[in-house]
């Protein structure tokens, strides 16, 4: 059933996606009411291209976990997957809403949702859980502040009609306070550096079910928002010039890729390596909007897309691990190359595409990016970006030269960490791969890296709509 | 001159190492069936760039545009007459080195023959798209598929000392390769057409000196460190521990050949010779690989180890070929260019003898060697002949090659490097020609147990000792190895007379 | 300056919420304290709505008088309904998060005996 919902909304937005490159920005009126009144569902091509990565991947993550949440959740299992649909409600809505306040309430909607199911995660989660909920609620109220701010000048709420209001007149103070309350507001929600906190632990502790769902779409959204501000709010220049939120953006992400990448070498935890490996690639992501060019938001708006597949591939590969052996160290994975060669193959493709080796996405993410970078003659984003591949490299083939080259003991296996449900689910110890439903979707999404890096040409012409440089 | 035809050739080229690979890891439970595949391959790759070599000869180049990889440039395979010794080389050696390393492995029971099988494989299906990129991007491509596909073919003991050296591997041929990535988006962003041109396609572009000399900075160091330009090379004896079919196909193959032909590219196709002397860019280039050729000798002269000497013999040999483009002068570049594949040849030789001592007798050091050349004397007198060349002793390969070299110093007036070249015999002498006496002239029981390696490991290092004394006296047997080197040379510097001497 | 402070005191005052809201999320050690400063976080956010919806002169903003035609109503003589309803969702998705993180609180102390942030985290730890 939740399958059927989550896939007709996937082929809802790949349809809708359709419509927008052959028609242009669709419209919707809720109720009917005029825009300035009513709250008006705009998507255009941005909105539609996010709206087909999250609900794309969310149908092959709950499609790969259903077995792992059958076993975590047991017989809340309802409860569970209510709270993921009202996850991808409220993420789809975010991305597809043309009204600030709209904006706000599914942004809580899907919070609310991720933080009750972070705290499913046993013991550990608990505390993480707690605090992901005080941190997101100050974010998400930062960002009511700050809309707050931009309805007292302008008087309107609707996206489109802000904009036009502040292209008249942008001089006010109080937008300036908006501005920046809704920076820090959506900052905390893409997990911003120094804004990051919640994110460790709650993607550490969480069910692997959730954290294998939440990682590679939530703060994507909350970048996606932050570019709405950028492309549809803000008069262009308004956010560098007048407002340096685009230079914060930029030397923030910065400081997020170097961080992210070093801290995530010194981690035993897969997961928490993992968080911090998304803190950092976040950076990259942040330094796109932050050079606030075409080029560079057509940068990040791939890598937005090419690190939801990424992520949603490593996470899914550690969910795997933990579903067949109940490990989650690093050095757990030694010679897992031999027992779950099908995972196992997964993590290898997403970690090259993390790297960066071409013809993979990761590869062209770095390729715009320094491209952009030489177009604003801003050398440090080419170095950051550059080294960043080669600060991935030290983490992830670390992981690879464990599961691949040294030899396996035969001790490591602990049974698993969940009660298992009896029947042929029980794994005992020494377990081998897991079954083919959670590995299908991994191998699947770490081969559309490989696709999606060759097509992305094809993608950033058609798709995001950039033409020839 | 040379007009592009489309042409399915290249495509087939790169393809056919990489459904090889794929038929190898297939086939891994019938070990027969897969190294048969692994074989066959290696012919069919040669077959399929022997086919095109006519047509280039009479200067029409094949070319293939596959698909759009970012906008504006497409993955295009060009088989051009630079890209063609390359292939050429890469292929033909893969055929005798793939036999050697079916002899090796089995000889030595090594673990996981699939995977290194099936790597070996794409590693030759990447470096034939490294010889036949026609354009920046996919040059990068294949470089950058090329360093993570010999990866574990450095890693294949997965001792210790193997992981690590694989670490330092990755460490310097990632870094190179990034350095890369940012000199090729800077190039496609400013908007050139980065198709490689002889004579240099960023002659035309105008680029302010600061901008210019960036780009130079880049492209030369990412390529510098797969050509172990010091001090760009301390990966190269670290990668040693491998097997030694991996340090063949490293040292006179894929690899550092990939180097030094990613300097040719960068040097004559992206730069050309004009800009080089304008910036005076070549004096930087020049002096590193000068630098590093003798020290590479010097320091070769000082390791017992077998494999660690010959590692920087390659590494002092390599800058022969890089000091030969930076040259700037025709004569020069054909001289590289022969040098290219006269090394190639010659150094994959001294490897094959190492490993098929190693594979008899465990034994690593040159100390040990003693008398050895009575008891493996087909081996020893390969080696031998490999030495001799490398000594640059005319009829040899490395002595035309070598002769060229000096000839087009002396040409554009750098007699400093002349010079260079001719005392660089005494060195490389001086590191080889000790061992033959050792082999020979000495004796010791030690050996009296032991013969000849397995035939599949004697074999191609025969056929490859006897190819460095061939293509010395005719190098366009069979494979038109000089006639291909004059056209780039004549290509790259078009208003030369000098270009075609006759021998 | 006192006149500046007294004509905008309900935003003043909706700052100092604020301030000792935040004060409460993170200075304090017991996570129902936490709380507490979250509620008074967003209570000084509903606040600075509303005040932000006061006009000079102007009454609640409800027609007494009913059906069509009562285009007569001068918009100004009415406080900006708007921000209402806005913060009336926005109590909403407040008592949502309280009720959902009081759950978290029973839940927590069920398990660990203790809400106190540090020895919680020790208990982690271990």
């Amino acid at each position: 059933m939740v399958l059927i919902a989550v896939a007709a909304s996937t082929a809802a937005a790949f349809w809708e996606l359709v419509v927008v490159l052959q028609e242009g920005t669709q419209a919707y009126r809720l109720g009917s009411w005029a825009p300035s009144i009513g709250i008006e569902y705009v998507v255009d091509r941005l909105s539609a291209f996010v709206a087909v990565i999250v609900t794309s991947v969310s149908v092959l993550v709950i499609i790969a976990t259903r077995r792992i949440a059958e076993r975590e959740a047991g017989d809340r299992l309802g409860a569970f997957y209510s709270l993921v649909l009202l996850l991808l409600a409220g993420l789809t809505g975010m991305v597809v809403t043309g009204d600030l306040f709209n904006l706000f309430v599914f942004l809580e909607i899907s919070s609310l949702a991720a933080y009750a199911l972070v705290f499913q995660g046993g013991r550990s989660a608990m505390l993480a859980g707690y605090r992901y909920l005080i941190l997101g609620s100050i974010g998400g109220s930062f960002y009511l502040l700050g809309v707050g701010f931009l309805y007292f000048t302008t008087g309107t709420l609707n996206m489109a009609d802000t904009a036009a209001a502040l292209a008249l007149d942008a001089s006010a103070r109080s937008v300036q306070a908006g501005a920046i309350f809704i920076f820090a507001g959506l900052g905390l929600k893409m997990a911003l550096v120094p804004l990051h906190l919640w994110l460790p632990d709650a993607y550490t502790h969480a069910p692997s079910s959730v954290n294998s769902l939440i990682a590679p779409v939530m703060t994507k959204v909350g970048a996606y928002a932050m570019m709405r501000m950028f492309i549809s709010v803000f008069p262009d220049g308004y956010l560098t010039n007048v407002v340096p939120i685009a230079d914060a953006l930029l030397w923030l992400g910065l400081i997020a890729i170097v961080f992210g990448a070093i801290i995530a070498v010194a981690q035993r935890d897969i997961r928490r390596m993992l968080a911090y490996s998304s803190i950092g690639q976040l950076g990259l992501i942040a330094v796109g909007i932050g050079l606030a060019t075409p080029l560079s938001f057509v940068a990040a708006q791939l890598h937005l897309m090419n690190h939801a597949v990424m992520k949603a591939t490593l996470f899914l590969s550690a969910a795997s691990v933990r579903l067949s052996t109940g490990l989650n160290d690093v050095s757990d994975l030694t010679g897992m190359g031999r027992r779950m060669p099908g995972t196992m193959a997964a993590f290898t493709l997403g970690a090259i595409a993390m790297v960066g080796i071409p013809p993979t996405a990761g590869f062209f993410s770095k390729w715009y990016l320094v491209q952009a970078g030489v177009e604003s003659g801003h050398w440090v984003v080419v170095a950051v970006v550059l080294a960043s591949s080669l600060l991935s490299a030290v983490y992830l083939f670390r992981v690879l030269e464990h599961i691949y080259l040294r030899p396996a003991q035969p001790d490591a296996v602990h049974a698993p960490v969940v009660i298992p449900q009896g029947g042929s689910n029980d794994q005992p110890a020494g377990a081998g791969e897991s079954p083919a439903d959670v590995i299908a979707p991994a191998l699947l999404l770490g081969a559309a890296t490989i696709v999606l890096g060759i097509l992305n040409s094809w993608i950033v012409i058609n798709v995001l709509g950039r033409a020839g440089l | 001159m040379s007009e592009t035809f489309s042409s399915a050739g290249p495509v087939i080229v790169v393809a056919i190492p990489a459904a090889g690979a794929t038929l190898v890891a297939l086939s891994g439970r019938w070990p027969n069936v897969r190294d048969t595949w692994s074989t066959i391959a290696a012919l069919a790759m040669l077959a399929a760039v022997v086919a095109m070599l006519p047509g280039v000869l009479d200067g029409r180049i094949p070319q293939a545009t596959l698909l759009e990889l970012a906008p504006g440039i497409d993955v295009t395979l060009r088989a051009d007459a630079a890209g063609m010794i390359f292939a050429l080389l890469a292929s033909g050696l893969w055929v005798v080195a793939g036999v050697y390393a079916v002899g090796y492995m089995r000889g030595g029971n090594e673990h996981k023959q699939t995977r290194f099988f099936a790597a070996f494989a794409l590693s030759l299906a990447a470096a034939g798209g490294v010889a036949l990129a026609g354009n920046l991007l996919t040059f990068v491509l294949f470089y950058e598929l090329l360093s993570l596909f010999t990866y574990p073919l450095v890693t294949h003991r997965q001792t210790e000392e193997a992981i690590v050296a694989g670490r330092k591997y990755l460490a310097y041929t990632l870094s190179g390769g990034v350095l890369l990535i940012g000199g090729t988006a800077w190039i496609a962003i400013l908007g050139i057409d980065a198709s490689f041109t002889a004579g240099g396609f960023l002659r035309n572009a105008s680029l302010s000196t600061g901008t210019a000399w960036a780009l130079f900075a880049l492209l030369v160091a990412g390529v510098g460190v797969k050509s172990a330009v010091m001090p760009l090379h301390s990966w190269l004896p670290s990668a040693m521990v491998a097997p030694t079919p991996v340090s063949a196909l490293l040292h006179a193959v894929a690899v550092v050949k990939a180097g030094v032909f990613g300097m040719i590219r960068m040097l004559a196709f992206v730069f050309g010779a004009d800009m080089l002397n304008d910036m005076g860019a070549w004096q930087v280039i020049a002096a590193f690989s000068a630098v590093t050729l003798v020290a590479g000798s010097l320091l070769a002269i000082r390791h017992d180890n077998l494999k660690r000497r010959l590692a920087y013999s390659t590494i002092s040999h390599l800058s022969y070929i890089v000091l030969g483009v930076a040259i700037v002068g025709p004569i020069a570049l054909t001289g590289a260019l022969l040098h290219l594949v006269g090394h190639g040849v010659t150094k994959i030789t001294l490897f094959f003898v190492a490993g098929a001592i190693h594979t008899r007798t465990h034994r690593e050091n040159v100390s040990e060697l003693d008398g050895i050349g009575r008891q493996m004397p087909i081996t020893m007198g390969a080696f031998t002949l490999a030495s001799l060349s490398m000594a640059g002793i005319p009829p040899f390969v490395l002595f035309t090659s070598k002769f060229y070299l000096s000839w087009g110093a002396a040409e554009v007036e750098k007699q400093l490097f002349l010079v260079l070249y001719l005392v660089s015999g005494v060195l490389s002498a001086a590191y080889l020609f000790p061992i033959v006496v050792r082999a020979f002239w000495r004796t010791s029981d030690a050996f009296t147990r032991f013969g000849e390696a397995d035939m599949r490991m004697v074999a191609p290092l025969v056929i490859t000792g006897v190819l460095a004394l061939a293509w010395g006296l005719v190098p366009d047997v069979p494979f038109s190895f000089f006639d291909l080197a004059t056209d780039v040379s004549s290509a790259a510097f078009p208003d030369s007379a000098s270009v075609a001497g006759a021998r | 300056m006192i006149d500046d402070v007294a004509a905008r005191f309900p935003f003043w005052m909706s700052g100092l919420l604020i301030a000792i809201g935040l004060y409460g999320m993170i200075g304090k050690r017991s996570l129902l304290k936490k709380l507490v400063g979250m509620n008074i976080f967003q209570s000084a956010i509903i606040l600075f709505f509303i005040a932000g919806s006061i006009r000079e002169d102007a009454t609640v903003p409800i027609l007494l008088e009913a059906g069509h035609g009562v285009a007569a109503a001068n918009p100004a003589d009415f406080v900006n309904p708007l921000p209402h309803v806005l913060m009336l969702t926005a109590i909403v998705v407040s008592v949502a998060i309280t009720g959902v993180a009081l759950a978290f609180l029973v839940r927590i102390h069920h398990e660990f005996g203790t809400t106190d942030e540090a020895s919680l985290l020790e208990q982690v730890r271990r």
